[in-house]
């Protein structure tokens, strides 16, 4: 075993060492914390290579190039079933994961340190993200459900001090205690499918080189043979409590609703965590469980059951946060959606093509989603801290890297033909989809998606970087002042004209706009490089007329959706930022129910968040007087009982009962030896003398 | 061990103390403090050595002593400790330090009020260590007594009665125990040794000694034995609390001082989980078992209603409060749980080891993060002049971060998250009720889910959110109160990434345990 598969968990320990170090570390420490939190994340990604480079020296691939050590963590039972082991493991899917997301965490936090040059808390933001980084690759290097849950909870954790940073703003901290509540509503599910996991199988590790794993062949054919109550698989029924788990964290319906709200925090975080990272945890891990998933009964060739779930949540996400992208206003806002549609796209991947389909949108999502957030945040930092795209426009001409890098992003994302990565993988999910055998919705869902995208994309950048500025002029409304709280510079020349960001801003962008175009290459119809690593069975069948047929059809979709945005609102572009939209005067219905999200957090708010605060008094109220009314109640019966007890026994039991009086001398006998014996006097001198003393020194010797 | 009487002499030693404390009398404050710090800390010391001689590979009772006490009756003074119980004691020598600590600059009869602290710690010493009834008994009702007076004397408003309240309660619940055990002491033919006591229920004497004893009451011994069950389960269900027999726990919590409350919190509350696990379980499993059902449907309405009413309570002391009756249910529930035979688990011995490793864990984890949560508080009360509504404050981060960012490892650790100690405990819990009780746990985990609700409230009322103009000049934490909170939450870290340290020592007593079960 080589000295990297032993040692990946320095990968997460550097950056968690480097968060501790500069947790220690006073406020004015600027340059250690941001130095320490690059460095480490820079000798992550220096590992992961090594790591990937380990990967594929190995011949073979998918299952034949894993590697694992495991160790054991404690022991809360007896013999080898009640050893706690965690592990860590070298597959293609982890090395895929720890290159990326070092890469783009590297690039991140540089461009962190000129986003958040000016802000008085700048080291604590490098000792979150830094233990976010280390969260994020525990999650991606644990070989154990349970090291994935631990790490995936801290990346919880950090989310909600990166979402709440600015903690003085109440929108922050509201959004923050949202994304932390919300997603742990899927991770309680998720704690449940992991107990009922390890108890079936007697372990959390996933695999164990003596096949012992609870995701082999072993633990899965037991699992897929025993059903629960309802009738369904019990591997079904645990596989469903997981992806409960990834629901909340990918943002997925219905608990969709945190990370829109999770904009409140700043950019770099919104890029890192809330686009590339984080939130594709959800499908990691699903497809880090996918033989739990999609195991089924020997002999049976139907879809699994998980799965379907699978692909019918992500088609509805895919659709659904498409639609509503269409009538935000908020640039950080639009991208937030378009990240849970695209998340979306991920799990119906996973469900109709598998690992390797949703894994290549994943990582190509998470370099152009990446740099589409950074290119916003230059804007809105060039924009003197506005966030609303109709105060913007013609920033084309003032920001040019961020207007050609944020372009080549937006191509990406919608999915323009053969130059960008966003077209392969957005294509090999619609090729999957085309082709499953239980419906067919799911791949126009997709479709309808993939024109929605094109259109709302058409329509930001037209309205952020075509015609001319609207801002500037009535710059001192409420949301601008709210915002640049806690970043004093911008005030000085906040009624100018936007400007270019600092380098060290624009060269992540440009890195990672080259990443958007050139990623797309490793994962075509003729050279399927990135689907045969991760090893599933690609039939790698180059461009045959089916594939063909459908990449020209989605082609002539992205067109249509770029000619549609274009046509709304490119032909003329809007000249004040009071103007309705165009889709707003067209159908001010549709529009009204998009702007408003389908009032899907007003439901939550009248049906859950009511529920649970009545429960609350419900309970309270229980308490206060219910619970307390009985033992008053209880207190009373006992004295009234005692006053019977004492008339009977004045003239009842003197009368006579036979046993009972025998029991009473009994009883006496025993306390009258008591007498003779020395408990009376030990009671009498420590409880007594003890009573008395405290008596005597508070109300008699205190006196003086 | 060297013929040394170890136990007896740490159950001594803060009882001695505690008179000289009181002794020196209010004129020498300091001394009379020094010298309580200094019995404290000899304490931890000497409970530290214990842990340290401990043989962790046998789940025995060690260091054992025995002498005989009361002839006439056969009764013994038999003391010894095994992983449990000294779990508990490091806990409460652990936690005895840090009330002290947090009530250093307390002045208002300040020999009193360390004289009944350290009479509380030997009374917890003895309960934790005493294996006869008897002498176990006094110990459990001397430890009320300072206990008492510390929430009487030095309380809050209504501190009158809260004390009274906490009074009768626990009294009417001991008299219960008392009552049963004295029924089995006599029908058992004076056997009040509690090894002796399980020996005999495992045998199946209990019940039938019973029945032969109690005929004239015309029940079947099974009846007996429960109504006896049930009568010493009342005097656990009162101390732990299982609802509904909770009500006094909030009010004595908030009325009593926050250092003291660290007591209560800290260690009394684990006086009825180590009832459970002591005495309980190995001498009514039988019992336990015909009661599951109920016993388990109290614990979820426990661990559901508390975390509820714990996010409906607007002051941190109680919201506190019922977050501890909250922890403490999954202990209870755990408990009950593993009293079954009949499971689908395909180890079911794996399970309960799981899940009552999980409960000792969860008490020392509690008992840590509890004790410090109320520190907090008593610090912010200190700050504010008393005041500690969830409203009363808002962005105190901004001038207190240090104090906001402490405060917040502990309430994370209270929330159970990974990384911190509250997790492990947790996470086995429900690792091993899952697959006894697997309702219960799913109904349970709403309790989790609450719980994260209403810390974040607490995080996001008090520290988040703009400045209230009132406290711009709140101070931060002063170097000597970092360096001091820094241990706790510090420890928090270690058990967080380390569980091994605790579970290495009390394992093998679990496993023991688990085996002597009739399942």
């Amino acid at each position: 075993m080589s000295w990297i598969v032993k040692n990946l968990w320095l990968i997460p320990a550097l950056p968690v060492l480097a968060a501790g170090l500069s947790a220690l570390a006073p406020q004015r420490c600027r340059k250690f914390s941001a130095g320490l939190a690059i460095g480490s994340m820079i000798g992550a990604f220096l590992l992961s290579l090594c790591a990937f480079a380990n990967v594929l020296g190995h011949h073979g691939h998918g299952e034949e190039a894993r590697q694992v050590f495991n160790v054991t963590w404690f022991q809360f039972a007896e013999g080898s079933a009640g050893a706690l082991q965690l592990g860590w493991i070298v597959d293609p899917l982890t090395t895929v994961m720890l290159v990326m997301v070092t890469f783009v965490g590297t690039l991140i936090f540089i461009y962190s340190v000129g986003y958040m040059a000016h802000d008085q808390n700048f080291t604590r933001f490098f000792t979150f993200l830094a233990l976010f980084a280390g969260g994020m690759l525990g999650v991606v290097i644990a070989n154990s459900l349970l090291l994935l849950f631990i790490s995936w909870e801290i990346v919880g954790l950090t989310s909600y001090l990166l979402i709440g940073f600015w903690y003085h703003k109440p929108t922050a901290a509201a959004a923050a205690k949202k994304a932390f509540i919300t997603t742990r509503i899927g991770d309680v599910a998720f704690l449940l499918g992991m107990v009922w996991l390890y108890s079936q199988t007697g372990t959390l590790l996933f695999y164990t080189e003596e096949g012992t794993g609870c995701m082999q062949q072993a633990a899965l054919t037991k699992l897929v043979a025993q059903t629960t109550g309802v009738g369904m698989a019990v591997s079904t029924a645990i596989g469903l409590l997981i992806f409960f788990g990834a629901v909340g964290k990918s943002g997925q319906v219905p608990l969709h609703v945190w990370l829109p709200d999770a904009m409140e925090g700043p950019t770099p975080v919104s890029a890192l965590i809330h686009a590339a990272t984080m939130v594709a945890a959800g499908v990691f891990l699903v497809a880090r469980v996918y033989p739990l998933m999609s195991v089924v009964p020997e002999g049976s060739t139907a879809t699994p059951v998980a799965l379907q779930v699978v692909t019918w949540i992500g088609a509805i996400t895919a659709i659904f946060a498409a639609s509503i992208a269409v009538a935000q206003n908020d640039i950080k806002r639009i991208l937030a959606y378009s990240t849970v549609s695209q998340l979306g796209y991920m799990m119906m991947g996973l469900g109709v093509g598998g690992v390797a389909v949703a894994m290549f949108h994943l990582i190509t999502h998470a370099f152009f989603k990446a740099l589409l957030f950074m290119g916003a945040g230059s804007v809105i930092h060039g924009c003197h801290e506005e966030q609303d795209i109709r105060r913007m426009g013609g920033v084309k001409k003032y920001m040019p890297i961020t207007f050609i890098t944020y372009a080549i992003g937006m191509l990406a994302l919608a999915g323009f033909p053969v130059l960008f990565s966003g077209f392969w993988s957005k294509d090999e999910i619609l090729h999957a989809a085309h082709g499953w055998p239980v419906s067919h919705v799911p791949f126009y869902l997709g479709i309808a998606g993939a024109l929605l995208t094109a259109f709302y994309m058409t329509r930001q950048v037209v309205l952020v970087f075509f015609g001319s500025y609207r801002g500037g002029h009535d710059h001192n409304h409420s949301r601008s002042v709210s915002k640049s709280h806690g970043k004093k510079a911008e005030s000085s020349h906040s009624a100018s004209e936007p400007h270019e960001s600092p380098l060290v801003m624009t060269a992540p962008l440009m890195i990672l706009a080259a990443f958007a175009i050139l990623l797309g290459f490793i994962g075509t119809p003729t050279w399927p490089w990135f689907q045969t690593f991760l090893g599933t069975h690609h039939e790698g069948g180059g461009f045959t007329k089916d594939v063909v047929s459908l990449m020209i059809i989605s082609s002539a979709i992205v067109f249509a959706g770029l000619g549609l945005g274009w046509w709304f609102y490119g032909r003329k572009p809007i000249a004040k930022a009071d103007q309705p939209d165009v889709l707003e005067t067209l159908r001010p219905d549709i529009y009204k129910v998009l702007e408003n999200k389908y009032w899907i957090d007003e439901l939550y708010e009248k049906s859950v968040i009511a529920f649970n605060a009545w429960f609350a008094k419900v309970c309270d109220f229980l308490d206060t007087w219910i619970w307390s009314g009985l033992v008053h109640l209880v207190s009373y019966v006992v004295i009234g009982f005692s006053w019977v007890n004492r008339v009977i026994d004045e003239y009842v039991v003197n009368l006579g009962f036979d046993q009972g009086c025998k029991r009473i001398s009994l009883g006496g006998g025993f306390f009258s030896r008591l007498q003779d014996g020395r408990i009376q006097g030990y009671l009498r001198a420590i409880g007594i003398a003890l009573v008395l003393l405290v008596i005597w020194l508070i109300w008699g010797g205190s006196g003086s | 061990m060297n013929g040394l009487p170890l136990i007896t002499l740490l159950t001594l030693l803060p009882i001695v103390a505690g008179l000289l404390v009181i002794g020196i009398g209010s004129e020498n404050r300091k001394v009379g403090r020094n010298l309580a710090f200094g019995t404290g800390l000899l304490t931890f010391v000497i409970t530290l050595w214990l842990w340290k001689s401990f043989d962790a590979s046998s789940g025995a009772l060690q260091f054992e002593e025995k002498h005989l006490w009361i002839p006439t009756l056969g009764i013994e003074y038999r003391v010894a400790a095994d992983g449990l119980s000294l779990l508990m004691l490091v806990l409460t020598a652990m936690v005895t330090l840090l009330s002290m600590l947090a009530s250093w600059r307390m002045d208002d009869r300040s020999h009193l009020y360390y004289g009944l602290v350290l009479f509380l710690q030997g009374g917890l010493f003895g309960t934790f260590t005493a294996l006869n009834f008897f002498h176990w008994f006094l110990f459990w009702e001397l430890s009320l007594i300072p206990a008492f007076f510390l929430v009487r004397l030095w309380g809050g408003p209504q501190r009158a009665a809260a004390s009274t309240q906490f009074f009768v309660y626990t009294m009417v619940g001991s008299i219960g125990m008392l009552l049963a055990f004295l029924a089995i002491f006599l029908a058992t033919g004076h056997v009040s040794d509690f090894t002796a006591l399980a020996e005999l229920a495992r045998k199946g004497e209990i019940a039938s000694a019973i029945s032969s004893d109690l005929t004239w009451t015309g029940l079947s011994g099974k009846a007996l034995v429960g109504i006896i069950f049930l009568g010493a389960l009342l005097g656990f269900a009162v101390k732990v609390p299982l609802m509904p027999f909770h009500t006094w726990l909030p009010a004595t919590y908030t009325e009593a001082p926050s250092a003291t409350t660290m007591l209560l919190t800290g260690v009394m509350s684990k006086m009825g989980v180590y009832g459970f696990l002591r005495i309980l379980l190995p001498i009514f499993p039988a019992e336990i078992q015909q009661y599951r059902t109920p016993l388990l449907v109290l614990a979820v309405i426990t661990i559901v209603f508390s975390a509820c009413a714990a996010f409906a309570q607007r002051d941190l002391k109680r919201i506190l409060a019922y977050s501890s009756i909250n922890h403490l249910g999954y202990c209870l529930l755990a408990m009950f749980a593993v009293a079954t035979g009949s499971t689908t688990s395909p180890a079911p011995d794996v399970e309960r080891a799981a899940a009552l490793n999980g409960v000792l864990l969860q008490m020392f984890n509690h008992g840590l993060t509890a004790a410090t949560l109320f520190w907090f508080v008593s610090l912010i009360e200190q700050r504010s002049g008393g005041l500690r509504g969830l409203n009363d404050f808002g962005g105190l981060r901004k001038v207190a971060p240090v104090f906001c960012g402490l405060m917040g490892i502990a309430l994370f650790s209270s929330l159970g998250l990974p990384g911190l100690n509250g997790f492990i405990g947790e996470f086995l819990i429900f690792k091993g009720v899952f697959p006894l009780a697997m309702c219960s746990a799913s109904v349970s985990v709403i309790g989790l889910l609450v719980t994260a609700i209403f810390i974040l409230t607490i995080l996001q009322r008090v520290f988040n959110g703009p400045l209230n103009e009132k406290w711009t000049g709140f101070p931060d934490l002063t170097t000597s109160e970092r360096v001091l909170l820094a241990i706790p939450i510090a420890l928090m870290f270690v058990l967080g990434v380390y569980p091994q340290l605790v579970l290495g020592t009390i394992n093998a007593t679990v496993v023991q345990l688990v085996k002597q079960l009739p399942f």
